[in-house]
């Protein structure tokens, strides 16, 4: 661990302790902090919502830590480290996936195994990658406010992707979510459709290594979804909840984190536990009144 | 002509991992035919339906569904599968299930059409449902979500149903209505049903095949209680068909 002298998101944090109005807007690292929420909000609200209706959380995790190795070899081969991760991750994506389905190992078996074998990759490129890895705590822990224009422009992208794989199979999404046995039963490419999904997990994780960081996402993947669905049974509605408790989390942990001088990635999910906990205690509060009036 | 079989099974084995899970099976299903299969869990029932439906391939033998191999008319066959247990809060209404039936894979990634959705309303109409289109599964009975799962069956408008274990989620009280309904549907579609159950096979199910790796079919006679012995292997209940069903518990 350096210390803190050495910390990114504590040099950029700064600056600027204490001062939060609206001025800081204005700066640009502000601006692209706020886009980038607002980017990452979308991916999490609509995948993070299959993830969670389809209990895929474990190998969600298992993408999101084997991204580390793209990193790695991001930086072994000289390029961005993001790009680096975008592919990596999408072909451990599909390679989890695919064995996770045709071996006869337990899934969850697998999903270890390669979740740890990810990362030992990461560790070993960085460890043969020249000199010193300058950001690379932004990628393990995140820093919502070093996310440059170069990524907001690749966000934008990998989320029209999403958008767009989601609109077009959004029934058959919705029914190997429900019923997968079923769905192969009429003719719906069931395993197909899951790996494309679980490629949108990773475009969704690549996005969000800059804000929350690798060890963090799967929160940001699971929180907005699933405070989304204490209020509605429409899985439409369930997304468009998720991304608006996204940008609020996003938004009101950026805040909290400028006010404290506090790490960013760190400070949104702990926000996002907390919101969690409150709609959790909010609904069954509605659950018991409605039962009372009913059994009146 | 194989018109009237619409299922025509000859000498079929399947085996996994070596282990037969079916020996032998002859068996010819008729147009109109309301059969019950009994056996006991794990004499090969479930993937009997399997190979009918296509997902699981014969290791020998000669399976034609409709006159062709079974999995290539999916529309033919209509299937309520085994109750499985579910999220009950999964945010899928009625409707959006029944309408998982009118998929197929030259439907990939296109929407529902206007008449996907008036076979919606008519499956949920038998089914005695529709006014439930809204719901959100997970608050129904068990009784009225065996209903949804018969109507994304019937949403494709099968000549063969095939339901496994139709009755195990619902309360014995409520199975009357539940043959009622099967009785309604036989007019019109061929309905084959297994359940490890003796008891759940009703007056209603005219014809009766044992099956315990190998199937002991009986026509719409009475079952003889040496064969249901040798399919249980052990005593057993007895049902026998007449205008009243009444069973004839045998000692053990």
């Amino acid at each position: 661990m350096p210390d803190t002298d050495d910390c990114p998101w504590h040099h950029t944090a700064q600056g600027i302790k204490g001062t939060l109005n609206v001025e800081v807007l204005q700066y640009e690292f502000m601006q692209n902090a706020i886009i980038a929420g607002l980017l990452a909000s979308i991916a999490c609200g609509i995948v993070g919502t299959y993830v969670v209706v389809k209990k895929i959380i474990f190998i969600s995790g298992g993408i999101a830590h084997a991204s580390f190795g793209g990193i790695g070899l991001g930086y072994f081969i000289g390029i961005n480290p993001i790009m680096g991760a975008l592919f990596f991750t999408l072909a451990s994506a599909l390679g989890m996936g695919y064995v996770t389905r045709r071996t006869r190992l337990p899934e969850d078996t697998v999903i270890g195994v390669l979740w740890a074998t990810g990362m030992a990759l990461g560790i070993i490129f960085i460890g043969l990658s020249p000199g010193y890895a300058p950001d690379l705590f932004s990628y393990l822990f995140g820093n919502i406010l070093t996310v440059p224009s170069s990524d907001l422009i690749l966000m934008l992208i990998l989320d029209a992707a999403i958008i767009g794989v989601v609109i077009a199979f959004y029934k058959e999404f919705l029914s190997i979510s429900f019923d997968e046995e079923y769905s192969t039963v009429v003719g719906i490419p069931v395993e197909t459709l899951y790996l494309l999904l679980l490629c949108t997990i990773a475009l969704t994780v690549v996005m969000l290594l800059r804000i929350v960081g690798m060890i963090l996402i799967i929160a940001l993947l699971t929180i907005p979804a699933a405070m989304a669905r204490q209020f509605t049974h429409d899985l439409r509605k369930t997304m468009i909840l998720a991304i608006l408790f996204g940008i609020v989390i996003n938004f009101g942990g950026l805040w909290i984190s400028y006010s404290l001088d506090l790490a960013s990635g760190a400070t949104i999910v702990l926000l996002g536990g907390v919101a969690l906990s409150v709609t959790l205690l909010v609904s069954k509060i509605r659950r018991q009144r409605h039962n009372h009036i009913i059994s009146k | 002509m194989r018109v009237e079989e619409v299922v025509s099974i000859e000498d079929l084995w399947v085996y996994y991992d070596g282990t037969p899970a079916l020996e032998g099976i002859n068996l010819i299903v008729e147009r109109g035919d309301f059969l019950g299969i009994i056996g006991p869990n794990g004499g090969g029932k479930t993937t009997l339906l399997k190979v009918i439906l296509g997902l699981v391939n014969p290791s020998r033998g000669k399976v034609f569904v409709m006159g062709q191999a079974p999995g290539k008319n999916r529309y033919d066959v209509g299937y309520v599968p085994q109750y499985n247990p579910f999220d009950r809060d999964f945010p899928i209404n009625v409707q959006d299930i029944v309408l998982m039936g009118r998929n197929s894979p030259s439907r990939l990634a296109k929407r529902y059409t206007q008449e996907d959705k008036e076979l919606m309303q008519k499956a949920l109409k038998t089914v005695g449902m529709l006014h439930y289109k809204n719901h959100q599964i997970g608050k129904l009975s068990g009784g009225e979500q065996q209903r949804i799962f018969i109507a994304r069956a019937l949403v494709r408008q099968p000549k063969i149903l095939l339901l496994d274990e139709p009755t195990s989620n619902i309360d014995s009280y409520m199975q009357t209505e539940f043959y009622e309904l099967l009785a309604k549907l036989k007019d019109e579609i061929t309905i084959i049903m297994i359940s490890h159950d003796v008891s759940a096979i009703s007056i209603y199910v005219e014809k009766i095949a044992c099956l315990n790796r190998q199937l002991f079919y009986h026509g719409s006679g009475e079952i003889e209680p040496e064969v249901l012995e040798d399919t249980y292997k052990c005593p057993i209940q007895m049902i026998a068909h007449g205008t009243i069903p009444h069973r004839v518990l045998k000692e053990h």
